[in-house]
């Protein structure tokens, strides 16, 4: 296979189906490329792209399942899928629950997308999210004081001080050629072989993750906590 | 790039026009001290205009406009790090989302750049009161400041502690801060000011207009004296305006005009 991966992670509305409009604007010249939304109950990123640019989109709803668990399930199938549409680009967007994670792999671009807006300690909130990704695309800087975008930047630094940092309007596309730089140099997929997670994001398979509705440890089984332990400890059937 | 003595100059070359012809002017240079502002009817081009100057464009936005830095390509690091930028730009979008105290919010900022003493801080909330007639305390909430207060607070965040030669102030006026203070102060200190404005005075209290038509500069004037005159006639006219409005907000009614 000879497919590019690009995972565009973030919080819902920071602004990443923006961003992929205009990735999708610089990418259509040189190459052929298939989007795959995956979120939780509703999206309709797909069909606006499709409609927009004409390309193969997919779109699959978690439901129970944290989306980003999803797209560790669904990823091969999901590359299988852009390659026997003539793809050469797989765009793949997820939001997850608590973006502690979103699964970046090895071998393609993890692009992780934050809004100004979301406050100068978000950076700090999101830090993994951040930090195993290849590139932070900062949106809606427009709106901020200068003061503020200096101190959301330092956050990011904090997180992780060599991060390549893009500042944008997405809307208007300032700053793209930045991004546009390595989605250009991105890597080229050959085997499934080569696709592997870059973290363990935390997910917890558990009584809760299967629907049990009751609360407290008492009534739970596999990964647990209580109040004042320093580790979670684990409680079998 | 910052108080190392260097002069920085910006020069903006020619775009095309909405029609695809290229703009008129030769190069415009925009060096230290310069206020200059940029008029035109609404969708002209102006916030554009501006908009160029502050991602330094080369090519790639609807324009077409190149910036250069002391005529060269500015670097990389310059563009894209807020801390090495010499632009703030602040705009009627532009608000402070902490929900910090005046106080806090300035050494959230003075800590960044590695100037956190109580001098800085004293001195901006004082600069920032300069241009607001509400006065600002330090610890007044960010959040809960006027729109006028919040203005005069990030001018003069980004002329102190950012340290930003150059300043981009789109339609400021519309804010209720004193123009002719912000103008004046910015002129004192070597700053280069560009205001995208429709308000009169401010026009022609600038060294330069820049004329915008159909997305293109159509003209770039530097009036000199010939307007002296006239620039007196409209700060008396703008004075008499800013009483009435102080008498409106005061609750009168405007039977007759004091003079």
């Amino acid at each position: 296979m000879s497919v590019k991966l690009m995972v565009v992670a973030g919080p819902p509305s920071a602004g990443k189906t923006s961003v992929i409009r205009q990735m999708i604007r610089h990418l259509r010249e040189t190459e052929k490329v298939a989007f795959l939304k995956i979120d939780v109950v509703a999206a309709f990123e797909n069909e606006e792209l499709e409609d927009e640019f004409g390309i193969p989109t997919k779109k699959v709803y978690s439901g129970d399942m944290c989306p980003d668990h999803m797209s560790i399930m669904v990823i091969r199938d999901a590359l299988e899928w852009a390659e026997s549409t003539g793809s050469t680009v797989l765009i793949c967007e997820s939001a997850g629950l608590c973006l502690r994670c979103t699964p970046y792999f090895t071998n393609s671009l993890g692009i992780c997308v934050m809004s100004s807006l979301s406050g100068t300690h978000a950076p700090l909130k999101m830090a993994p999210m951040i930090g195993l990704s290849d590139i932070c695309i900062v949106t809606k800087t427009d709106l901020i004081s200068q003061a503020e975008k200096e101190v959301f930047r330092e956050c990011i630094r904090q997180v992780s001080p060599d991060m390549d940092i893009v500042e944008t309007n997405a809307i208007q596309g300032t700053g793209m050629k930045y991004l546009f730089r390595r989605v250009d140099s991105a890597p080229v997929l050959d085997s499934m072989d080569d696709l592997e997670l870059r973290g363990i994001p935390p997910l917890g398979v558990c009584t809760i993750c299967i629907g049990k509705k009751s609360v407290g440890w008492q009534n739970h089984c596999g990964v647990l906590r209580r109040l004042d332990d320093d580790e979670n400890i684990y409680r079998g059937e | 790039m910052k108080n190392d003595g260097i002069e920085l100059k910006i020069t903006v070359c020619p775009g095309i026009t909405r029609e695809g012809v290229r703009e008129s002017f030769e190069r415009i240079d925009i060096m230290p001290g310069d206020t200059i502002s940029i008029v035109g009817p609404t969708g002209s081009g102006k916030t554009a205009f501006i908009n160029d100057i502050e991602v330094f464009a080369q090519g790639d936005t609807v324009t077409g406009r190149r910036i250069l830095v002391n005529d060269e390509l500015p670097s990389e690091e310059l563009i894209r790090d807020p801390a090495c930028k010499p632009i703030a730009m602040i705009t009627q979008n532009t608000k402070c989302l902490a929900d910090l105290s005046v106080d806090g919010f300035l050494r959230m900022h003075a800590k960044t750049r590695g100037n956190c003493s109580d001098t800085i801080i004293a001195d901006v909330v004082s600069l920032a009161n300069n241009f607001t007639g509400e006065k600002i305390t330090r610890d007044s909430r960010i959040s809960s400041l006027s729109g006028g207060q919040t203005r005069s607070l990030m001018i003069a965040d980004a002329v102190m502690i950012s340290d930003a030669p150059i300043l981009l102030l789109d339609e400021i006026e519309n804010a209720g801060i004193f123009k002719e203070e912000v103008v004046k102060h910015l002129k004192g200190l070597n700053k280069a000011v560009i205001l995208v404005t429709h308000d009169p005075y401010i026009s022609v209290l600038s060294d330069r207009r820049i004329v915008m038509s159909g997305g293109a500069v159509v003209n770039v004037l530097s009036p000199g004296d010939s307007e002296s005159e006239i620039l007196k006639k409209i700060k008396s006219i703008d004075i008499e305006l800013s009483n009435i409005r102080e008498r409106i907000r005061a609750g009168e009614i405007i039977g007759g005009v004091s003079h």
